[in-house]
């Protein structure tokens, strides 16, 4: 649990940092690339979905896996 | 006292929304004189803000890439027909890094508007282009006055709202 | 289903951490979508296959319902499958629906999965919370899920079974998700996943063995004992890069440790390739590695020589690695009628498992006294899986 509590903890600081000084430094208009469909994490939920079940059902491990973000940055 | 993980993560949570609830409303009151801009269109002829002083201006910031860009391109093209006669214009300034794709898209889903093309993204700058669409309207004397961020269905009301408004000036 | 018994607890969380990412950052929603899979998966005596239908729709620009609905069929007899002489034949149906909501920067998602077969039932609803922030550069993303789940046993056989319900699993699962856009090219994340488990965790088709110098084999098969707790930690660094040809390459690690000593490492490669507007190609490889559980043992020197006793692989000290090649051809580039976009997508690979402390004692278990393998000297186990998956996306 201590990991965890580091790991909250970490991400605060760096979204209270946000805040500060710095500014976006990869404009709106600058997206292009990042919402080109190949960019994304898992273009195929269904199939992604799947495959992790093949490896969670035969391994000792599980979770951490699933990521949000990128994308177009619109609206 | 320890806190608790969960705790953390509840003032963690608050935080982040607090501090990324962007204070930035979708919509404002924008003001100072508006940037002057030269561009050329699809086929090299050049345009820009100046040929359209005496007119309400509005200028809208897209992308081919732009989802919410594509939604409200019909809506844009059907308000510059119907205020056009009433001394308003509507500047598309797409802001792609290259031409074909823009060309392509045009030619399946034409406009009437005038696009100007932004490559280099100078204008973009001159703007603070900050949000993927913008729309910026500027008056008859050329001033901004209003800018909207981003774009989500009924927007296209307030724009309508404005363009009366400054058009009645 | 013998097969995933011990960690049909994750089939829902593996579920939903996919659902997560059907969440696609930023603001907008999406398109529609409706999607007919099926797949294939031979290797270690198994025939699995699975069947779904999925669909997403959005109602207004704010909001979006997923719906999924797979069926596994199992059929074979894996090494794990000892004191049973007849072929294991089960089906699992499932059946998921999420609702998305967008306000401004923040995603809202809520999901419910329900898992059936004949001997296990789990239910798991999920929440999730996305913040995109800092001009959209960054997002922040927390999730929870809890799944229920009930056990059972078929103490009969596949054709006339007969299940005696054992006890039951609660599950519980926190997420921290970071995301955060490095270049115009660039963006990398970092997840944060600690689940913790309660009750009946143990599967109960698998049994330990114990030296036995009184059995014909030299041992003797007992009863597995599990502690009935577990909580894990896994910690993904994903990075993901934009090539100037157009293409992508991404790389990705995760550390994985639990209370049952089962430390993990996973690393994943996956570049792909896209050709004009018809086609994609992907290629990917993948290594995982594991040290076993604690109370796990291939061979117990006598009957409860532990507190907590173990047999399944799943837990032993394993590594695989998987080869996988993927296209994607749009059959449909520019739309037909209502439809956007129509592809249909081919995905083989190959995974290798090796087991470097469980032996195959089901293909190797004469008696000493025939002249074969003492007990603990039969060879380590190891076997390839080959899994093929075929379908269909329509996007609207």
């Amino acid at each position: 649990m201590r990991s965890m509590r580091a790991a909250y903890v970490l991400s605060g600081v760096l979204l209270l940092s946000a805040c500060g000084g710095i500014q976006p430094w990869v404009k709106p208009y600058e997206r292009d690339r990042l919402a080109d469909p190949i960019m994304v994490w898992d273009r195929d939920a269904t199939s992604t979905e799947y495959i992790d079940h093949v490896y969670e059902s035969r391994e000792g491990s599980r979770g951490g896996t699933g990521s949000a973000g990128g994308g177009c940055g619109c609206n | 006292m320890r806190t608790s993980p969960l705790k953390l993560l509840q003032r963690c949570a608050m935080a982040a929304i607090l501090s990324g609830a962007s204070l930035l409303a979708a919509a404002s009151d924008a003001s100072g004189p508006a940037p002057a801009f030269t561009l050329t269109d699809l086929s090299g002829q050049s345009g820009g803000l100046s040929q359209y002083k005496g007119q309400v201006v509005m200028v809208n910031f897209w992308a081919t890439w732009c989802g919410p860009c594509q939604q409200e391109m019909p809506l844009l093209d059907q308000m510059y027909k119907k205020y056009k006669p009433a001394g308003f214009t509507l500047i598309g300034v797409n802001v792609d890094k290259e031409a074909p794709p823009v060309k392509d898209l045009l030619a399946r889903k034409p406009v009437s508007f005038p696009v100007l093309l932004d490559p280099t993204n100078a204008v973009s700058k001159a703007y603070h282009l900050d949000e993927m669409p913008s729309s910026v309207i500027i008056d008859r004397k050329g001033n901004i006055r209003y800018l909207h961020r981003g774009y989500r269905p009924g927007d296209e009301n307030e724009y309508l709202d404005r363009i009366r408004q400054l058009i009645r000036e | 289903m013998q097969m995933t018994r011990a960690h049909r607890l994750l089939v829902p969380l593996a579920v939903l951490a996919a659902l997560l990412a059907r969440t696609v950052g930023a603001d907008v929603l999406p398109d529609d979508r409706a999607d007919l899979f099926y797949s294939k998966y031979s290797g270690g005596g198994m025939d699995i296959t699975g069947e779904s239908v999925s669909a997403r729709k959005k109602f207004t620009e704010n909001f979006a319902l997923d719906y999924s609905y797979f069926v596994d069929k199992v059929s074979g007899a894996s090494v794990d499958v000892l004191s049973q002489a007849s072929v294991i034949k089960d089906e699992r149906k499932q059946n998921s629906v999420t609702a998305t909501f967008v306000h401004d920067k923040t995603t809202y998602t809520l999901s419910f999965s329900n898992s059936i077969e004949r001997d296990y039932v789990s239910n798991t609803p999920h929440a999730s919370l996305s913040q995109d922030m800092f001009g959209d550069l960054t997002t922040i993303t927390l999730g929870f899920g809890r799944t229920r789940d009930k056990v059972g046993e078929n103490d009969g056989t596949a054709f006339v079974p007969n299940v005696v319900w054992l006890g039951h699993a609660e599950s519980r699962s926190y997420e921290l998700g970071l995301s955060q856009i490095l270049t115009r090219n660039w963006i990398t994340s970092l997840e944060f996943n600690v689940i913790t488990d309660d009750g009946y965790l143990a599967n109960p088709y698998r049994s330990i063995r114990y030296l036995d110098p009184t059995a014909a084999k030299g041992y003797s098969l007992g009863s597995q004992i599990y502690p009935d707790t577990r909580t894990s930690t896994a910690v993904e660094l994903r990075t993901k890069y934009y090539l100037p040809y157009r293409a992508a390459a991404s790389l990705s690690y995760r550390y994985y440790r639990d209370t049952w000593a089962v430390v993990g490492n996973t690393f994943e490669f996956d570049y792909t390739q896209p050709i004009k507007n018809l086609w994609i190609l992907e290629g990917r490889f993948r290594y995982y590695q594991q040290t076993h559980a604690s109370f796990y043992s291939d061979l117990f020197p006598y009957v409860a020589a532990q507190n907590y006793e173990a047999r399944d692989k799943d837990l032993a000290a394993s590594n695989n690695y998987t080869i996988g090649a993927k296209a994607t051809y749009a059959f449909l580039p520019e739309g037909w009628k209502m439809f956007k976009r129509g592809t249909a997508t081919l995905d083989i690979s190959e995974i290798r498992f090796k087991y470097l402390d469980f032996r195959d004692i089901k293909d190797f278990n004469d008696t000493p006294a025939g002249g074969s393998y003492a007990p603990g000297d039969e060879p380590l186990y190891h076997f390839n899986a080959i899994i093929y998956q075929v379908y269909m996306s329509m996007f609207f």
